[in-house]
């Protein structure tokens, strides 16, 4: 395993910063760690060897000449490939936009170039964020690090695998209904969703945009508030932006704090259909924190079973809308036989260009928004949706954070889930958060008998990242894993 | 695909009288902003084909849309102007059809949440003023524009995201004229409150028209049509005589309408169906939640009510009822803002003793005829006028007030128009005021008869048509400048003593 690929994204930055490594020999690191690795693991689709090294240079040059030099200089970040890069292909794992290279970066590609990171490559996902296993690419799965006949989670399971096998300090995920976190809880990685609305969505290829957020997949807690802190913020050029003042998350962590906060645990995340193994690490978390001052309320969010319907009637309402862009006119795959109408452009096009789960979810959606039928679905869903947020709100009037399970298992095998209901209800402890635009943190506990990660989430109320984080500092400074990250065996050339 | 053949207008009146025609528009207009309604491209008319775009434009992944905040106080000056009801919260929703001028497969506008429902709008036919009730006016953002040559298709996305508002009346046009007018009032409207240019040709200004026709007296509507592609205000006549006359001559023979979309060909002079109900789209509307709901608040509303103008409607009763102006002369003044402007201007500016009550009719006159008619010749527009309103309401002071006649004013308007002089100065300048002093005429008189004794002793005997000749002689012999009607008194009485 090597040293320098398994530094915290903060510890890092450090090194390049006094001098303890150049960015050129971080980025080689991770490169060679790539090569050896990455054709057993796939978490990246595109891998930009050529620009990691030039900008590496670059940086390194600056700092020879005392330039001043961003908060992320030299360390390697991943790009899940929902989100736009100027000059890197972004294929959302489609073949739909197979070959397609953006001409803008992201809102947050900006602010990262902004702090000097460099931009090592585009992570394998489930096709446009739609899955939970990553099994929904069109460029294959991507494997678990731990056991790799194993799924990493999904949507952004690319991300998260390559954080847990060293293949770059940090990845920046998306997550709709616990795609950053279901995937961090299964590769053993801490994994924050921010409040809607903290993050630009400028360049996020869009799923469900009511429910779409970007965030930080990281080592440690303190890499997640550092790395949230540098991309969050009010951006015009996203209407849902919020325009509140980012915290110093990272200054004000300092360490976990645990002691007298009082922590909720609702029960209807606690009930049937927890994997006995993933409810055995909870336990001991809960008690570990309890040991260490932590007060624990039991209680209840009433409309919890409704979040999964209310979920998939909206998300697939605002996927069906969405995607409908991608026509095969203007740029992506187009599938034209001869003497074809308008019409079979685009149905060829989209048939040949869309795989199975992404078809699914835009007939779902496609359904529940036609003439007649908005009543009975989509705006029942947002009825329901309103419910869903207050039980958040009543439960906020009485503790500080909710504490759950991120899922009810842990890593699956490849191929083992077969339904697409038995898939959905992977999410069913996520899905809430996006539904109310809470922040939610998913911190590594434990490890089940089989040698799995288990991750804990930790929801908190709305702009209150800080709150979480600081929480997830205390699971994570008493709860770590043994051994902490996978034994992918050693590589030559990259420590 | 069936076409009806063109028809005489003349043929319309006489089934009119068993059929009623029943008639709503649907009418677009573009916002006179400089940038695109959810994007910072440009806008403009005629530029280079898809060089006013930009990533959200092309509906690249991952692009989002911000509201043009000017777009919205142009649509709430269009909503007061009309008496509408403004929401205070609005809401933008996605609109789904596929076709290639759409780049991101929804267009995005206002469904169940309009900005704007409940309204009016004046609507001059001939010199009546009605009011047309209008259901809503909401925000939209334009389509491009697809052109085809043989088996290649063209797209231009320049007009892609151009704001738009959609006006829709309550179908209650009586006929092809109304609704012609209808077509006008809003054009005049627009362009009044400075909100759009509404170019027809520029495509600045659209129109789509249902159509129905029920027997006289029956309460149930028929099923009615939409034709569309409609851009100039004589085809919006035209296509719609000849939709109302194809409907009685369909229902007269026992035939059924179809409800359809139909597309009228201007060249031909016929329409024909686009497409029918049952291959309809569902446009699977939902609110846009990349937008958050539209406010308009109290600035918006201060900025609006602060700065509208007087209507074209109150103005055009005002004129006839306080400034004397006739019916047909007010329906001119109030069709363009600058031409009622410069009026208003030229009736200020009369001197205070001008006949009250009538102050606007002699301006109207000269403003209508001799300066409109100048403006034309020389194609200039009102507002490039090198006679200023106070110039124009110096020489009608000076005609009303006996200073010249008419005849000379005619001759000082042509003068100052050229110059830009000041009909008063001019008139001092070249000794142009009328003589109206009755001893001054006498004299003139006498010589006269003395010098055409022949003519006057024929007039004597008799030829009194020979009156006209002696007042000429007079007008002659003061280079026009006698007062015509004193003259006549004068001169009648010379020639009966």
């Amino acid at each position: 395993m090597s040293d320098l690929c398994h530094l915290s994204l903060v510890e890092q930055a450090r090194r390049v910063a006094v001098g303890g490594a150049t960015a050129r020999e971080l980025v080689d690191a991770h490169l060679a760690r790539i090569d050896a690795l990455d054709p057993r693991v796939h978490a990246f689709l595109h891998v930009d060897r050529d620009g990691a090294r030039a900008a590496a240079e670059q940086i390194d040059a600056r700092r020879s000449r005392g330039d001043k030099l961003g908060p992320l200089a030299g360390v390697p970040i991943g790009i899940k490939d929902v989100v736009v890069t100027k000059g890197q292909p972004t294929t959302a794992a489609s073949r739909m936009l197979a070959g397609w290279t953006p001409p803008y970066d992201a809102a947050v590609v900006e602010r990262l170039r902004a702090a000097d990171a460099i931009l090592i490559g585009k992570q394998n996902c489930d096709e446009f964020g739609m899955g939970s296993s990553t099994e929904n690419s069109a460029q294959g799965p991507t494997r678990n690090p731990w056991d790799l006949e194993r799924i990493p989670g999904g949507s952004s399971g690319g991300s998260a695998a390559a954080v847990a096998a060293g293949f770059c300090a940090a990845s920046i995920g998306t997550d709709t209904g616990g795609s950053i976190r279901q995937p961090s809880s299964m590769c053993g990685v801490v994994g924050l969703k921010p409040t809607y609305g903290r993050v630009s969505r400028w360049g996020l290829i869009a799923y469900a945009s009511s429910l779409d957020q970007i965030g930080p997949m990281t080592r440690t807690v303190e890499d997640a508030a550092l790395l949230l802190e540098l991309i969050a913020g009010h951006d015009p050029r996203d209407s849902t932006s919020l325009v509140d003042a980012v915290p110093k998350y990272r200054s004000k962590l300092t360490s976990g704090v645990v002691a007298g906060t009082k922590i909720g645990l609702p029960a209807e995340y606690f009930g049937d259909g927890i994997d006995p193994a993933v409810r055995a690490v909870l336990d001991r978390t809960i008690s570990v924190m309890r040991d260490a001052g932590a007060r624990f309320v039991s209680l209840s969010l009433p409309h919890t079973r409704l979040a999964l319907p209310t979920y998939y009637l909206l998300a697939c309402a605002e996927a069906s809308s969405n995607l409908s862009r991608y026509d095969g006119i203007r740029y992506g795959q187009r599938v034209e036989r001869k003497g074809a109408s308008l019409a079979d452009v685009y149905r060829d096009s989209r048939s040949a260009g869309f795989g199975a789960e992404v078809k699914r979810r835009i007939m779902l959606g496609t359904f529940a928004l036609r003439a007649g039928y908005y009543d009975a679905y989509y705006r029942k869903a947002q009825q329901v949706r309103a419910l869903i947020k207050r039980d958040f709100d009543e439960a906020f009037a009485q503790v500080d954070v909710l504490l759950t399970p991120t899922a009810p298992t842990a890593a699956f095998g490849i191929g083992e889930t077969t339904t697409p209901m038995e898939m959905y209800l992977g999410d069913v402890f996520t899905l809430a958060c996006n539904l109310a635009g809470l922040p939610g943190l998913s911190v590594p506990v434990g490890l089940t008998p089989a040698g799995l990660p288990v991750g804990a989430q930790l929801l908190g109320k709305p702009l209150d990242e800080l709150t979480l984080l600081k929480a997830g500092r205390a699971l994570e400074q008493r709860c770590e894993l043994s051994p902490r990250w996978p034994d992918l065996g050693e590589v030559e050339g990259a420590s | 695909m069936s076409t009806v053949a063109p028809v005489g207008d003349a043929a319309l009146p006489a089934v009119l009288d068993e059929w009623e025609p029943v008639i709503g528009l649907e009418i677009h207009v573009q916002l006179a902003t400089a940038s695109k309604a959810f994007s910072p491209s440009g806008v403009a008319f005629g530029a280079p084909p898809n060089s006013l775009t930009d990533p959200l434009v092309l509906g690249l992944p991952g692009t989002l849309p911000v509201f043009n905040r000017r777009a919205l106080e142009l649509a709430v000056r269009l909503g007061v102007a009309t008496s509408s009801k403004i929401r205070a919260r609005s809401r933008f929703a996605r609109k789904h059809y596929f076709y290639p001028d759409l780049p991101k497969g929804y267009q995005i506008s206002q469904y169940d949440e309009p900005l704007c429902e409940d309204g009016a709008i004046d609507v001059l036919v001939g010199t009546r003023r009605m009011a047309i009730r209008l259901q809503r006016i909401h925000l939209e953002e334009d389509a491009g524009k697809s052109s085809h040559e043989g088996a290649t298709s063209h797209l231009d996305l320049n007009r892609a995201g151009v704001p738009l508002v959609e006006v829709v009346t309550a179908p209650e046009l009586a006929s092809a004229e109304e609704a012609a007018e209808l077509m006008r009032s809003i054009h005049r409207l627009v362009r009044w409150l400075e909100i759009s240019e509404a170019d027809m040709e520029k495509g600045q200004l659209r129109c789509d028209a249902n159509v129905s026709v029920r027997r006289r007296g029956e309460d149930r509507l028929g099923t009615r049509t939409e034709l569309k592609n409609i851009n100039s205000f004589r085809f919006v006549q035209k296509a719609i005589e000849h939709e109302i006359l194809r409907q009685i001559r369909i229902l007269e023979t026992g035939g059924r309408i179809l409800r359809e979309t139909r597309l009228w060909d201007a060249m031909g002079g016929v329409s024909f169906p686009m497409r029918s109900k049952e291959e309809a789209n569902d446009y699977r509307y939902f609110p846009d939640p990349d937008l958050p709901p539209l406010v308009v608040d109290a600035q918006i509303m201060g900025a609006v009510l602060g700065t509208l103008p007087e209507l074209p409607g109150p103005r055009f009763e005002r004129y006839q009822r306080e400034l004397g102006v006739s019916p047909d002369d007010a329906r001119t003044l109030v069709s363009e803002r600058p031409l009622a402007e410069y009026f208003e201007a030229a009736v200020a500016a009369r001197r205070p003793e001008a006949a009250v009550g009538v102050r606007g009719r002699a301006v109207a006159n000269w403003l209508l005829t001799e300066l409109l008619g100048a403006l034309n010749g020389d194609d200039k527009a009102i507002g490039d006028s090198p006679l200023s309103p106070a110039s124009l309401a110096e020489l009608v002071d000076l005609i009303e007030d006996g200073t010249i006649s008419g005849k000379i004013g005619k001759d000082v308007f042509e003068s100052c128009y050229a110059s830009g002089q000041s009909p008063a100065a001019y008139v001092e300048s070249k000794g142009l005021r009328q003589i109206s002093n009755e001893a001054e005429l006498l004299k003139i008189i006498e010589q006269v008869l003395v010098t055409c004794a022949k003519q006057a002793a024929d007039y004597r005997a008799g030829k009194e048509g020979l009156f006209g000749f002696f007042v000429g002689q007079v007008m002659k012999a003061t280079g026009g400048r006698a007062n015509p009607q004193l003259t006549s008194e004068l001169m009648l009485r010379a020639l009966k003593s």
